[in-house]
């Protein structure tokens, strides 16, 4: 029982950030556009949450940090592919490297180091109900915003207009346009709110340390990317594919400790294998985008 | 379009890049143009830099190549990373375990046929599902290439040597001799005969593309997908072919670190090379000419990277290739429209 109630605490965790990024992601392709970057925007997230919190003492300013540094990339992305008609995944790789390259650098500037920030206390986060771990972790505020955010971004996609428009706009911007929408407004404001919800998984990233570590998204923005495709672009799916990953790994934790069932690497692998085997039994999709099923019909299309 | 506007839609960018990461350094409070020349002294301005110039280049050659192939067939191809890592592991294994007294006649390309098809291996995958089920290579290359970043790991607990992260060393009849045995000012450099593999691959490549038959059918296939099948031709057995050829040539880049270099295979050695390919492949295409000028591009920056990272910290000019890269595929969009709306 113990047992599991610490699974079940290191599992929701684990999962925050890759629901988040996974949120951005369905947020953005959802409208048509193809999101590699989730990556570069955790990573920035991470950094800007350190040295947002550093600069003003406040945690939540450093959350808010995060999520607009995740915003910016996303903003650039989205005005080099709306309107310069860039290449999206030549362009999403490029942001992913210069997410690297610009969060390794400016670690150097600003705090010397080639590995990691120092500690920032002012980034610790503390659960709104004291107690056991599982309470701790399920009253975290980021764990509460984060569930909340679930939901807030499945209404908006299902249930109002803009998310009309952006399921709209993903499908067939032409019949879109001719009915006064705007294809590249709608996916501009998209990708950066996917950027600002990736964003904030990069600052969770952080909070978590209360420290930047070079490299620290480590793959989470790919493992989000699969689980929004193991999701079949549809959130609730998505989300559930992130708590699967995210239980993949938190048993992986526990049993590195008890020694047990799988080897570390193999359960790294897994979410890829996964996700492989799902657009491998998907079967032939006659659809454009990522794979066949659900993938929205303008997926990487330019306009 | 005219040879003016064709040069202004290299420089405006390649300028526009320059300026970004000019404010960054200012930011950081150095000088940019002390950066730069830093930069091109350090690689063009002697025979040793020029040796490490064109070492970085050779996997560049071999990773672009692939993905422009794989372009010219209608696919993106995101994991020549993973292609070149389990080449470069194969090619160490091979190398390591044949018999020790084994002649370089033999031994050479016995490691080079491994690394491609270790590449090859892993280039299949996407191909496949590509054709049969459909999957989107982007999605499936992305996936492969940490599968094999994975794999590596426990492949690596069982044959790296004890306490390292590099398997054995290869026997002396599978080196490939470095090109200061040939041009003596090269000395100390790590630039070697993979480089002429690398030029051989990329003129065979082309010449196999543009002047064969099956390379006919290739281009069609990535031109005009549905034409090509209304010809008569098999766009699934093109896809697997493009896709099997591409992780191929990517798996032969491991040649250079582990013949030529280390003599080992060892983790993490790629450092990147299969991304910064894409970037080779959108500035060179499928042109011997211009992908060869890409690499060395991208190959100096690699380079100028270490001399500046004394004055600067060298991740400057890792955001520097990344805006190149941007600004590259700005261009390319731009001239793509322009072609389209001139013709």
């Amino acid at each position: 029982m113990i047992l599991l109630v610490a699974f079940v605490a290191a599992l929701v965790r684990i999962s925050v950030p890759y629901a988040l990024a996974a949120l951005g992601g369905t947020m953005s392709e959802k409208s048509g556009v193809v999101q590699i970057a989730l990556e570069g925007m955790l990573l920035v997230g991470a950094f800007s949450a350190v040295v947002s919190a550093d600069a003003t003492g406040s945690a939540t300013l450093g959350i808010v940090g995060g999520a607009l540094a995740g915003g910016l990339l996303a903003l650039v992305y989205a005005l080099v592919v709306l309107w310069l008609s860039t290449d999206q995944i030549v362009t999403g790789v490029a942001i992913n490297l210069l997410a690297d390259g610009l969060t390794r650098y400016l670690l150097k500037v600003r705090y010397d180091s080639a590995s990691n920030s120092p500690r920032v206390e002012a980034l610790s986060i503390h659960p709104l109900v004291h107690g056991g771990e599982l309470v701790e972790a399920l009253t975290h505020p980021l764990v509460l915003g984060t569930i909340g955010l679930c939901f807030l971004v499945a209404f908006i996609l299902k249930r109002t207009v803009f998310g009309l428009r952006l399921r709209a706009v993903g499908e067939h911007p032409d019949a879109a346009r001719t009915l006064g929408v705007d294809p590249r407004r709608v996916r501009l404001f998209a990708l950066v709110i996917g950027g600002l919800l990736a964003g904030a998984g990069g600052a969770y990233l952080a909070a978590e340390q209360r420290q930047f570590v070079s490299g620290m998204s480590a793959g989470r923005g790919y493992i989000a990317l699969a689980a929004m495709i193991f999701g079949r672009w549809r959130v609730w799916p998505a989300v559930a594919a992130c708590l699967l990953f995210g239980a993949a790994e938190a048993l992986q934790i526990r049993m590195q400790t008890q020694g047990g069932l799988l080897p570390g690497w193999a359960v790294q692998m897994l979410p890829y294998v996964l996700t492989l085997v799902v657009l491998g039994v998907a079967g032939k999709g006659k659809r454009r985008g990522h794979g066949g099923g659900n993938a929205p019909a303008a997926l990487g299309k330019s306009l | 379009m005219k040879r003016l506007d064709r040069i202004a839609l290299w420089l405006v960018p390649l300028l526009g890049a320059l300026l970004v990461t000019s404010i960054l350094i200012r930011a950081a409070g150095r000088s940019p143009a002390e950066i730069y020349r830093l930069l091109i002294i350090g690689t063009w301005g002697n025979a040793y830099g020029i040796g490490q110039v064109l070492f970085k280049a050779t996997p560049l050659l071999f990773t672009g190549l692939s993905v422009a192939l794989a372009q010219r067939a209608g696919l993106f191809n995101v994991g020549a990373e993973g292609q070149i890592t389990v080449g470069a592991f194969a090619a160490g294994l091979c190398g390591a375990y044949l018999p020790a007294g084994t002649p370089a006649l033999l031994a050479v390309p016995a490691c080079l046929v491994c690394a491609a098809l270790g590449g090859a291996l892993v280039g299949v995958v996407p191909g496949w599902m590509k054709a049969r089920r459909g999957a989107h290579e982007v999605i499936t290359t992305i996936m492969l290439n940490f599968v094999v970043r994975a794999a590596m790991v426990g492949l690596g607990a069982l044959v790296f040597e004890r306490e390292s992260v590099h398997t054995k060393p290869i026997i002396a009849g599978a080196r490939l001799a470095r090109l200061s045995g040939f041009v003596a000012p090269l000395r100390g450099s790590a630039a070697n005969l993979g480089l002429v593999v690398a030029l051989v691959v990329v003129g065979a490549t082309v010449w196999w593309v543009e002047r064969t038959r099956v390379g006919f059918h290739l281009r069609a296939v990535g031109a005009q997908p549905k034409v090509a099948r209304a010809a008569g031709l098999d766009p699934a057995r093109i896809t697997i072919l493009a896709f099997v050829l591409a992780g191929a040539i990517a798996g032969l880049g491991g040649a250079n670190f582990v013949l030529g270099y280390k003599y080992y295979y060892e983790d993490g050695f790629s450092g990147g090379v299969g991304f910064v390919g894409i970037a080779v492949a959108v500035l060179g295409g499928l042109h011997p000419v211009k992908l060869i000028a890409a690499a060395l591009l991208f190959g100096t920056l690699a380079q100028g990277a270490l001399a500046v990272n004394a004055v600067c910290p060298k991740e400057i000019i890792d955001v520097l290739q990344a805006v190149l890269i941007i600004a590259a595929a700005v261009t390319t969009a731009a001239q793509l429209r322009a072609g389209r709306t001139s013709s």
